[in-house]
């Protein structure tokens, strides 16, 4: 289209404008870490790395750090297993209902989360309870790893739709067992994917406030659920200032492995 | 030879598994499934169902315990109701906004992402549009109760022309939304602009249309369906939403915020509150596969 000068210099500053939305936001909660006051009023009255410090030894946000890691990495391990399962079975097998499977795996996401999250609160209360389970750590994993599904599928069972089954074929053909063509020929080729859904999996986890609600017992706080409880304490604002500004730095360690992962994973998309 | 060699009989039986299993595809793709199925259909599906049909139960009154009788009260109040119905409609309302405002920005963004940058930055500019998207909820939440405090950034930015900030309440859960669902429709916009093909335009220009007139007639209908496709997520994702305005909302009310509410002393109620917003989802998803947009996701 042969845009007039004036349409390429309005469209010039409508996304730049648009950009500065979108990272100024950021940038503040940056900026608003050194803030030496309690208050959130801008400009602030000076600059201070003592928040910083008093956040390090804040056991609350610490503890819940550790949570979340461990809630991550269980859910992240489940949703690898079936995921990866479901992914083969639709992607190598033609069977009744393909279609439906396909449909159950994205639910858990596509519904709003406090729907899951009392669905299976109501689950856990009812079954688990006269077994003398409790909510606990064990909960929020299952709860997580079930919406986390979903990533790992559709990494995976994208990757399995482009590389067609003639690999494997010929491996058995030259005298592979069902095994050893597996881990040979099948797992080197979905190995990327398996890390792009695993990247996405853990970061689904790790910023999970609703389903962790409803599934968390007493005494269980992933960070997410920190922050929640201590945003609107002006007391904690400094250390919450310090850990939101953690949580940006540190989405930058996904954004890199997913550009090394290559474009040809799903990445560039959350779900 | 430092690896680990199986047993000959171990080997024997592994390699009779491995036969066995490339006989029976069935019996392959049963021990692929079982798992997954029963984690998702018992576990996930079955609770489900037990919440949906828990939303006919009732509650009695004095010991808020859940009474096990059929009944439809609950969506009777759901209808009768004027806060139900009022705080339905305002969700509804406000998931409506979030989607408008969401494609209103999005276009000129994704118009210069698309087409106007260099190609040699579009793939970094893409990557400047998804970053975002792997920074806390929660903190971009906070972002904008900091931004929209009082005497905060956007109070700062408003003083020269004599305004202040719209403060916490319905207006900044719409703003709130907007910027935390925004990359879902630059993304698909940007991929449908970037795909236009340039002979359409070429055309269009040499049949006399001027940009305006090419804009309304070849781009707009070419890119609709990628606004639904984005309209899909803006849309559900706001409607389900309780967090970010309980965060900026001041005392506003969306209908999560009812069903949470409802909970822990009326359970069958929150259930039948619940379904709302699946049902208005489902609804949004059937009128959206009307324009074919589903296929583009």
């Amino acid at each position: 289209m042969h845009l007039s000068r004036t349409a390429r210099t309005a469209l010039r500053i409508g996304a730049g404008l648009g950009f500065a939305v979108i990272y100024v936001p950021l940038l503040l909660v940056l900026v608003n870490s050194l803030n030496p006051d309690r208050s959130a009023s801008w400009p602030p009255p000076g600059l201070t790395a003592h928040w910083w410090s008093v956040a390090a030894h804040n056991s609350g946000a610490r503890d819940a750090l550790w949570v979340s890691v461990k809630a991550g990495l269980g859910a992240t391990a489940i949703a690898l297993v079936l995921g990866t399962l479901i992914a083969f079975a639709v992607a190598r097998h033609r069977f009744f209902g393909r279609d439906t499977v396909s449909f159950v795996v994205v639910l858990p996401i596509a519904l709003p989360g406090i729907v899951t999250g009392i669905a299976l609160n109501s689950a856990f209360s009812t079954v688990l309870e006269p077994l003398g389970v409790g909510l606990g750590l064990f909960t929020v994993i299952v709860g997580h790893a079930t919406f986390c599904i979903v990533v790992v599928f559709n990494n995976v069972v994208a990757r399995l739709r482009r590389t067609s089954g003639s690999y494997e074929e010929a491996a058995m053909d030259l005298g592979a067992s069902t095994f050893r063509a597996f881990a040979d020929v099948t797992f080197p080729l979905v190995r990327s994917a398996l890390l792009a859904g695993a990247l996405l999996a853990f970061a689904l986890s790790f910023d999970e406030v609703v389903v962790t609600t409803f599934t968390a017992g007493p005494g269980i706080e992933t960070l997410p659920i920190w922050i929640f409880g201590n945003m609107t304490r002006p007391q904690q604002a400094p250390v919450v200032n310090v850990v939101a500004a953690v949580l940006v730095l540190l989405s930058v360690i996904p954004i890199y492995v997913a550009q090394r992962l290559s474009a040809d994973t799903a990445t560039s998309s959350r779900v | 030879m430092t690896t680990h060699e199986p047993t000959a009989a171990g080997r024997g039986t592994v390699r009779r598994l491995a036969g066995t299993l490339h006989r029976r595809p069935r019996l392959r793709l049963a021990l692929l499934l079982t798992a997954p199925l029963l984690w998702l259909a018992v576990l996930y599906l079955g609770s489900l169902a037990v919440l949906f049909v828990s939303a006919f139960w009732t509650t009695d009154s004095f010991t808020s315990q859940v009474v096990k009788v059929w009944s439809t009260d609950n969506f009777h109040a759901l209808f009768t109701t004027p806060v139900f119905r009022q705080v339905i409609l305002r969700s509804v309302g406000v998931a409506l906004a979030v989607t408008v405002l969401c494609a209103v920005i999005a276009f000129p963004v994704a118009f210069y992402t698309a087409r106007v940058a260099r190609p040699r930055w579009r793939p970094l500019l893409v990557v400047a549009i998804l970053t975002p998207l792997w920074a806390s909820y929660l903190v971009k939440v906070y972002a904008w109760r900091l931004i929209l405090s009082e005497g905060g950034l956007a109070d700062w930015i408003l003083a020269p022309f004599g305004l202040s900030g719209p403060g916490y309440g319905l207006p900044a859960t719409v703003l709130t939304l907007t910027y935390l669902w925004l990359p879902y429709m630059i993304l698909p916009v940007h991929t449908a602009l970037e795909q236009l093909p340039a002979n359409l335009l070429d055309a269009s220009a040499d049949l006399g249309a001027r940009p305006g007139r090419t804009f309304r007639s070849v781009v707009l209908p070419l890119v609709l369906p990628s606004v639904a496709a984005g309209s899909v997520f803006t849309f559900s994702l706001s409607l389900g939403d309780y967090i970010t305005v309980q965060i900026v909302g001041g005392k506003t009310q969306l209908i999560g915020n009812l069903v949470y509410s409802n909970i822990e002393l009326n359970l069958p109620m929150a259930a039948a509150l619940g379904t709302v917003p699946v049902a208005v989802i489902v609804l949004y998803l059937l009128a959206i596969r009307r324009t074919g947009a589903l296929n583009s996701l």
